[in-house]
């Protein structure tokens, strides 16, 4: 009997072009959280759609329990005890929670479904671990956190003994993501093993026994989380040293750029303002950062900022100017930059080109239009020059078509696009939500960038890290209002948490 | 031409031959004996002899129409089922003008883009302002458009053939009879094509396909509609209207069915006849669409392939009955519209073989 329950050995996995997965050995031992690190696009990912059966290797051999198993397609990983929670969850958004967790293994007698034995068994896992969900409520409802438990639930009625999750964290609440890891420590001491893919390092650190590293393809090693840092795996990642501390030097704000008064915002869901009489300025060379749990306004609030949805009552100035009833063009002419917080939904056209998408907003101005037509001359030379500028890196320059982009460079160039625009505010909503410590450092340079040049900074942020370390001033939202306003040298984590989940508020003045 | 025209291209081609490798099986089925001199009719007819390819031509003209009109509303991401009631309104239209004003058939057609265009903007109106599925609104206003008309014709005295002394009252009036001005000229090429049915009209579609190209590919105007059509929350955030491009886009595809519309009912030689069924013409303007991957300059060709077909199809009397025929020309168009899923297949394979490629290259290098 072998010490491992999986071992995957020398797998090398080519796509046209690249080398994804270049002689790499991971080997997984019973009842451990065994994490898998990577900067965007080093092959995590594909190593474990070799291992989920949805890819097959050109070399290599997979193990379990010594034995050497073939995969070919999900079905067999799944009957190996292998199971695996997706980046973007695998839901069926109009059925129910437990309709969700059978479908594909339903129990049925005479073609008629066994739901009652199915519930009970659901009902079961669900107290063991404490993985709380309503089996009938319907996933489209539920929040993105309860829809991973769902997805987590899915693989335990499955009796699934290894469990992949990729990029869990990256969708969660900090309270959340404490959750997650206690329900993953109980899995490992039951036996269970998990592969975690991540590449946020305070969690590796926090929950993972040992940690195997990836660099574009490439195996870097496999090491015992006691006897490393933090700085050391990101070395090991990056391929150099990586500063987590944002530089920056005092700055003393400057003239008022953006002022909200008295902002209300409705719901989407209930009958309730999401947005309740908010009132802030921002101001030149400022980074001013909203904090708070997702899902207390500040979604709806920068929506109504930014003119994608109708404030209910309020009024905004930018640099003097009243555009409290104004066109999302009419904003964006006066001097308002926007990194939106979903970049497929609303930052880039997914079918476009990369040049196509350099231009989203100027497409109507000079030089870019004459007398109706694009001037796709000079469309795709700006294009190349933000390329440049802002590192965007893609397989065919400005051709690309930027669905075929990796996140991290659809990202910078969404960043670059909008701090392109020189305006004198820039918002930016969760800017380095998704993507891996290279490109957030590289990103949170250009914001700090901005505010040296002058630029009045508005950031939305979940991270804490973030928060504490990007911004000169920090404003707390609980549900929707702004119940807190700091220094980041004056208030630890601690305290903010508090805040943030309304445990205390302060009048704030401004 | 870019690698993926190619695979586009390559698609198209091979699900015409797929098409007609269908159509042949079920010659085969229907009459064994007249099959292969069927298949013969179906692939030469057309260009047998310049009469045929004259009609050819004169049938594309308005397939040729109504696919750019679906093809216009795919790229901006609305599916315009309502190709056929924007070509009856837009011949009504027409025909109204030529024959009730006796007004020159630049004046008509000009007409059909105008009632073509209010038949595509309500359901535009409908989708951008109630968020109502243009699929739905389109499909009942072909049927309000249909009776629409034929019931504006029967209280119309003068539009009607029994009024120029024709016997019938069933049919609109020859336009040869009322007002010869409303005529599409045929510049004499009536005479080297030997064919009464020729005339400018494929011109005039032709150049209506090159203008709603540069339209889509090089305007700022169809950058905002292709936005659109893509991805409808991120033109929002662009600050493009989304909701005049919406409106516009249907308005512009009505428009395109309408000329459709004029360009056949002017040449002379159709008579609109005040029936219950809707015009195929409007419908096959999908399969136009489809098959040029919604490409207007490849529209020209599908357009001319489908009404090529159709002509030959019509050779296949009186050894197959008219509706087999109808069934195997439906076939061939059928699975010549399956080019999106064989362009899927070639880019597939193509993967494969690049890989492989690499892979020997790689072995080589070592």
């Amino acid at each position: 009997m072998s010490d491992y329950v999986i071992e995957m050995l020398h797998i090398t996995k080519e796509f046209p072009g690249i080398k994804a997965n270049d002689d790499i050995t991971l080997q997984l031992k019973k009842g451990e959280i065994h994490a898998l690190l990577g900067e965007n696009g080093a092959g995590k990912s594909t190593l474990m759609s070799v291992l989920f059966g949805m890819y097959k290797p050109e070399k290599g051999r997979i193990l379990k329990n010594g034995q050497e198993v073939k995969i070919n397609d999900p079905n067999d990983a799944n009957a190996l005890g292998i199971g695996m929670v997706h980046q973007h969850f695998k839901l069926v958004e109009v059925f129910s929670v437990l309709d969700n967790i059978i479908l594909g293994a339903e129990d049925t007698r005479g073609g008629f479904l066994l739901k009652k034995e199915a519930r009970r068994k659901v009902m079961e896992l669900s107290e063991r671990y404490g993985l709380r969900v309503d089996p009938d409520a319907k996933i489209e409802d539920i929040s993105v956190g309860m829809q991973q438990r769902v997805e987590i639930l899915k693989m335990l009625y499955r009796d699934n003994e290894i469990l992949i999750l990729d990029e869990p964290t990256a969708v969660l609440t900090p309270q959340e993501i404490d959750e997650l890891m206690e329900i993953m420590r109980s899995f490992a001491r039951e036996g269970k093993s998990i592969l975690f893919i991540t590449h946020k390092l305070n969690e590796i650190m926090a929950v993972a026994d040992r940690c195997t590293v990836l660099r574009k393809g490439k195996l870097m090693g496999t090491v015992e989380i006691q006897n490393t840092t933090k700085e050391e795996l990101s070395r090991m990642m990056v391929g150099r040293d990586v500063n987590f501390v944002v530089e920056k030097k005092q700055q003393k704000p400057g003239d008022v750029v953006l002022s909200v008064r008295n902002f209300s915002v409705k719901s989407r869901v209930h009958k309730n303002d999401a947005v309740k009489n908010v009132s802030l300025d921002v101001r030149a060379g400022e980074i001013v950062c909203l904090a708070g749990i997702e899902g207390n306004g500040q979604t709806e609030f920068i929506s109504a900022l930014t003119g994608l949805e109708k404030a209910r009552s309020g009024h905004v100035t930018l640099c003097g100017k009243d555009i409290s009833k104004a066109s999302i063009r009419q904003r964006s002419i006066a001097g308002m930059s926007h990194v939106p917080e979903d970049r497929h939904k609303h930052g880039l056209v997914l079918d476009y080109t990369l040049a196509e998408n350099m231009v989203l907003q100027k497409y109507w101005q000079q030089p870019f239009q004459k007398h109706g037509f694009i001037q796709f001359g000079e469309v795709r030379r700006y294009a190349e020059r933000l390329i440049e500028q802002y590192d965007v890196r893609s397989g065919q320059g400005a051709d690309t078509i930027v669905r075929s982009m990796s996140g991290g460079n659809q990202q910078k160039a969404i960043v670059g696009r909008e701090i392109d625009t020189d305006s004198p505010l820039l918002v930016a909503v969760q800017p380095t939500r998704g993507l891996d410590v290279g490109a957030i450092e590289y990103i949170h340079r250009q914001i700090v960038g901005q505010r040296d040049a002058g630029k009045a900074v508005l950031l939305v942020s979940l991270e804490l890290d973030e928060v504490m370390n990007v911004s000169d001033r920090i404003l707390v939202m609980y549900e929707g209002e702004i119940v807190g306003q700091f220094d980041p040298h004056e208030i630890t984590v601690q305290e903010l948490g508090l805040y943030m989940s309304g445990a205390k508020r302060q009048e704030v003045l401004l | 031409m870019n690698k993926r025209g190619l695979v586009n291209v390559a698609a198209s081609i091979i699900s015409i031959l797929l098409g007609m490798l269908f159509g042949f099986i079920l010659l085969e089925i229907f009459n064994p004996s007249a099959a292969l001199n069927g298949l013969n009719n179906i692939l030469t007819t057309g260009l047998r002899t310049p009469e045929k390819f004259g009609k050819v031509l004169y049938t594309a003209a308005p397939l040729l129409m109504t696919g750019l009109s679906v093809g216009f509303a795919f790229k901006t991401g609305l599916f315009n089922i309502g190709a056929s009631g924007q070509y009856t309104v837009g011949a009504f239209f027409a025909l109204v003008a030529g024959i009730q004003f006796g007004l020159p058939w630049y004046v008509c057609i000009l007409a059909a883009m105008v009632g073509g265009a209010i038949w595509g903007a309500i359901p535009g109106l409908f989708k951008a302002f109630f968020n109502v599925n243009e699929v739905i609104t389109a499909i009942m206003f072909n049927w309000i458009g249909l009776f629409g008309v034929n019931l504006a014709l029967n209280n119309m005295p003068k539009m009607l053939a029994s009024f120029w002394g024709a016997p019938y009252k069933n049919k609109t009036a020859a336009i040869s009879a009322a007002n010869k001005s409303a005529l599409l000229p045929k510049l004499g090429l009536d005479e080297v094509l030997n064919s009464p049915y020729i005339n400018i009209g494929i011109f005039i579609a032709i150049l209506f396909a090159i203008i709603t190209w540069v339209v889509l590919n090089r305007t700022t105007f169809g950058y905002e509609l292709k936005a659109c059509g893509y991805n409808r929350n991120a033109s929002q955030y662009a600050g493009i209207n989304a909701k005049k491009n919406i409106v516009l886009s249907m308005v512009i595809a009505g428009a395109l069915s309408g000329v459709g519309g004029a360009l056949y009912y002017l040449s002379g030689t159709a008579q609109y006849v005040i029936e219950k069924t809707l015009l195929g013409m409007g419908f096959n303007g999908i399969p136009v669409a489809l098959l040029a991957s919604s490409n207007p300059l490849g529209t020209i060709f599908s357009a001319m392939f489908i009404s090529y077909i159709q002509v030959g199809g019509d050779a296949l009397q009186p050894q197959f009955a008219k509706e087999i025929i109808d069934i195997i020309i439906a076939v061939i168009i059928y699975l010549s519209a399956f080019s999106l899923l064989i362009r899927e297949i070639i880019t597939r394979v193509g993967a494969k073989k690049h890989a492989l490629q690499e892979n020997g290259k790689g072995a080589d290098a070592k």
